[in-house]
């Protein structure tokens, strides 16, 4: 076979297996997990295939024009080149995890054939957004993501918070897609194509007028799909979701989206140096305030929520310094661990029975009834926080070392207030990294008080793909960082020392004071009860987590933080932490800005048609209703009188014809 | 014979005819009245015809043929008039046409739509009953 037709295929397949679950679902049980499961993996297989036939060389390019479709053609195409191919195999990778691992973690859920089936729909419309060719064909697996996203993030639909979820997660993401669908009209205006190839050849060549605008208005839809400040919002409520949903949302699918478009676009965005000043101050601002609002969180899955919308900054960072290389790198890196700390989050909440790490705090020897979660979370919290050897720091550093080098000033290619704004950012919430990682780690595993309760084994199929992730995760970054130049760009992703010292010092520094502020607030948690578990904890761990999610608000008072005295984020945070727990009152600036003005003038139309319009229409509908009344009353029913009025009828006729025919 | 004598017996006749139609009240009656008008006009347009096929603008004698029609139709239609008033007596033991006033129209018999104080009323003492 050749290239092309295994590209076509990696996109194909998990498409006919989530139309094959959705329609098989019910009558043939039997046959949902092969179906869940075998399309991913053959994707990964047939992905793997066509990165090792593309090895980086020059781009595969392929296409076909179904029918004319107007002024500008729309084709279906391929643009397989480094970036493309190594995305796609790691998407379907982590897709291939996930459905694995849902198994296990959903077995005896009832929804489980529609579940499957959207997560090969999902994984299938990142793949297609992957080796796209064409900025519409893009866009259809761009919002075929947006909704599949919706259905997951509520699928557990019975508990308030998922449906709030879900709606919040498919209307802020759209609010970044209208930009974004204008963008995308605009530049094939300018450019004449929607061809990537013929887009990026007019950029090159200045036929592109108006590079500002247009790049600004595809950034807001990337900053909806990327969960970048200000649209970031929806991804830590969608943790209402299901685990293995957030691991693919987070990890592979989705969020990376966003930064694999700008990768693939950067040129566009290089012709505009305010975009790229303004990606800078996105990115900057993104990466420190989700690191602060991370460290106050009390639900496990917030804290790493708010962690991938960090670690997403750093990626459009990398991007906003002019270097795909290292905001690819950073992306696969990050897929890997991400998705480990999704899966083993997931294995600790439904051994705990609760994702509150308030009151996970409060048990002992949570460790030692999950030891495979323990050690897997353990190597993706230190690559999470960039220790050296994990993969996450050879990613952040050539982030970094990346901006370094725009600070210096001879770059051509990006501007250097940029590089300082990302430098500075990126150190910064190095150190807020590996504060809220040490915090996640103390708290979940170095609990005292009483035994955490036991819910038997996990299931094989969790605990396996926790492993199978555990490797890349420890050594993607250290074996990939000499060989990835040559599959992209070509500039070199070597940590340079500078930046190295300064990013493992900072990071070993806020893992050392969240130690100390954990020390000293961890005598308090025995003198402050807290705590509620799940009610059923013999289920499997989706009921155990989705009564979690319920439970959360009423037993702590609010969904995002709780009233816990040994938090050691609370001591760091001093009083910041309030409002870091809120997220920064973001979602009441936008009620405020936004909600109401809209339910206001909701009512007000609701005003003007009830009582305005129809009052209208009901004095139209009196007065045929007074005639018809009158009438009415002539209708005795006596046959006689009818024929009487018939009759003077008749003559009132007769003697006007008779008049008008004698011209009187 | 000069035409005004049948054009003045079929007009006492008709008027006759729609006296009984419009005051009486026995439904055969009423049939019989409307034989009565049937019949003032056949006399007309038996009378018209001949004077008409005299002074020679006529020789189709249609005004015949038309008559022969309404005897015929009329036959039919007091077969069916006396079935129907058969059947109402049937079942209504009376064939006074004062007393069937089942069309009628009035708050007594509203449609669904009209809400009179009455009706609302008489629903709710049923309601309690």
């Amino acid at each position: 076979m050749t290239t092309t037709t295994l590209a076509v295929l990696v996109p194909l397949l998990p498409f006919l297996g989530a139309a094959a679950g959705l329609l098989l679902g019910r009558t043939a049980p039997g046959f949902v997990r092969p179906l869940a499961v075998l399309p991913p993996l053959a994707s990964l297989v047939l992905a793997a295939l066509v990165a090792v036939r593309q090895g980086g060389d020059a781009a595969v390019d392929a296409r076909t024009e179904l029918t004319p479709t107007g002024s500008v053609p729309i084709e279906l195409a391929l643009h397989i080149d480094g970036f493309a191919a190594l995305v796609a195999v790691l998407v379907a990778f982590v897709a291939a995890c996930v459905q694995i691992y849902s198994t296990g973690y959903l077995r005896d859920d009832p929804r489980y054939p529609s579940y499957a089936a959207l997560v090969s729909l999902f994984t299938s419309a990142m793949l297609l957004v992957v080796y796209s060719g064409d900025l519409m064909v893009l866009l259809v697996g761009w919002e075929v993501m947006g909704i599949c996203s919706y259905f997951l993030v509520g699928h557990y639909w019975e508990t308030p918070e998922a449906r709030a979820a879900s709606l919040k997660a498919f209307l802020v993401t759209k609010l970044g897609d209208v930009p974004f669908l204008i963008g995308l009209f605009a530049l094939a205006a300018d450019a004449g194509s929607f061809r990537l190839t013929r887009v990026l050849g007019a950029v090159a060549s200045g036929a592109v007028d108006h590079p500002t605008p247009i790049a600004l208005l595809l950034l807001a839809g990337v900053a909806g799909k990327s969960a970048q400040f200000p649209l970031h919002t929806w991804l830590p409520d969608a943790m209402a979701g299901p685990t293995p949903v957030s691991a693919l949302i987070h990890a592979a699918t989705m969020v990376a989206a966003g930064v694999y478009f700008i990768a693939r676009l950067l040129p566009l965005f290089q012709a505009s140096r305010a975009a790229m000043v303004v990606l800078a101050v996105m990115a900057a601002v993104t990466m420190a305030g989700s690191a602060l609002a991370a460290l106050a969180q009390d639900d496990i899955k917030r804290v790493l929520a708010y962690s991938t919308v960090g670690q997403l900054g750093y990626m459009t960072g990398a991007l906003a310094v002019g270097d795909r290389g290292a905001a690819v790198f950073h992306l696969l890196t990050h897929g890997a661990f991400k998705a480990l700390l999704f899966l083993a989050a997931g294995v600790i909440i439904h051994a705990a029975g609760t994702n509150s790490l308030a009151a996970m705090s409060r048990m002992r020897g949570l460790r030692d009834r999950i030891p495979d979660a323990y050690w897997t979370m353990t190597v993706a919290l230190l690559a999470l926080a960039a220790i050296p050897p994990f993969s996450g720091f050879f990613s952040k550093e050539s982030v970094l070392g990346a901006a370094e080098h725009v600070t210096a000033g001879h770059t051509e290619h990006a501007p250097g207030a940029a590089g300082w704004i990302v430098l500075a950012a990126g150190l910064l919430t190095a150190l807020l990294t590996a504060a809220y990682a040490t915090r996640l780690w103390l708290l979940a595993f170095r609990g005292r008080g009483a035994e955490a309760p036991d819910h038997g084994r996990q299931p094989l199929t969790m605990t396996v793909v926790l492993w199978v992730l555990a490797v890349p995760s420890l050594a993607l970054g250290g074996l990939a960082y000499r060989s990835l130049p040559g599959w992209f760009d070509g500039r070199d992703l070597t940590p340079t020392l500078l930046t190295s010292i300064l990013g493992t010092g900072l990071a070993v520094v806020g893992g050392l004071l969240t130690y100390g502020a954990w020390q000293r607030t961890t005598a308090l948690a025995a003198r402050t009860p807290l705590g509620a578990v799940a009610a059923h904890p013999e289920g499997d761990a989706g009921l155990v987590e989705a009564e979690a999610i319920a439970t959360h608000q009423p037993a702590y008072g609010d969904i995002a933080h709780a009233p816990d005295p040994a938090d050691p984020g609370r001591l760091l945070l001093g009083p910041l932490h309030r409002t870091a727990a809120a997220g920064f009152h973001l979602d009441a600036v936008y009620t405020a800005l936004f909600v109401r003005p809209v339910q206001a003038g909701a009512s007000l139309v609701r005003f003007l048609d009830r009582e305005v319009v129809d009052t209208y229409v009901r004095a139209a509908a009196a007065l045929p209703r007074l005639l018809g009344a009158a009438v009415r009353r002539t209708q005795t029913g006596n046959v006689q009188t009818y024929v009487s009025a018939l009759l003077a009828g008749t003559v009132v006729l007769a003697v006007a014809v008779l008049l008008v025919a004698t011209g009187a | 014979m000069h035409l005004a004598y049948p054009a003045v017996l079929s007009a006492l006749l008709f008027c006759t005819g729609l006296y009984g139609v419009l005051a009486r009240r026995n439904a055969i009656l009423v049939l019989m009245s409307v034989e009565l008008m049937l019949n003032a006009v056949n006399l007309n347009l038996v009378a018209f015809d001949v004077w008409l096929s005299r002074t020679a603008r006529e020789t189709l004698h249609s005004g015949q043929a038309l008559t022969l029609f309404t005897i015929a139709i009329a036959a039919a239609e007091i077969g069916i008039g006396l079935a129907i008033v058969l059947a109402v007596y049937r079942n209504r033991g009376t064939s006074d046409i004062d007393k069937l006033r089942d069309t009628a129209e009035g708050p007594e018999t509203a449609g669904p739509d009209t809400e009179g104080p009455g009706t609302s009323a008489a629903e709710k003492a049923e309601a309690t009953a």
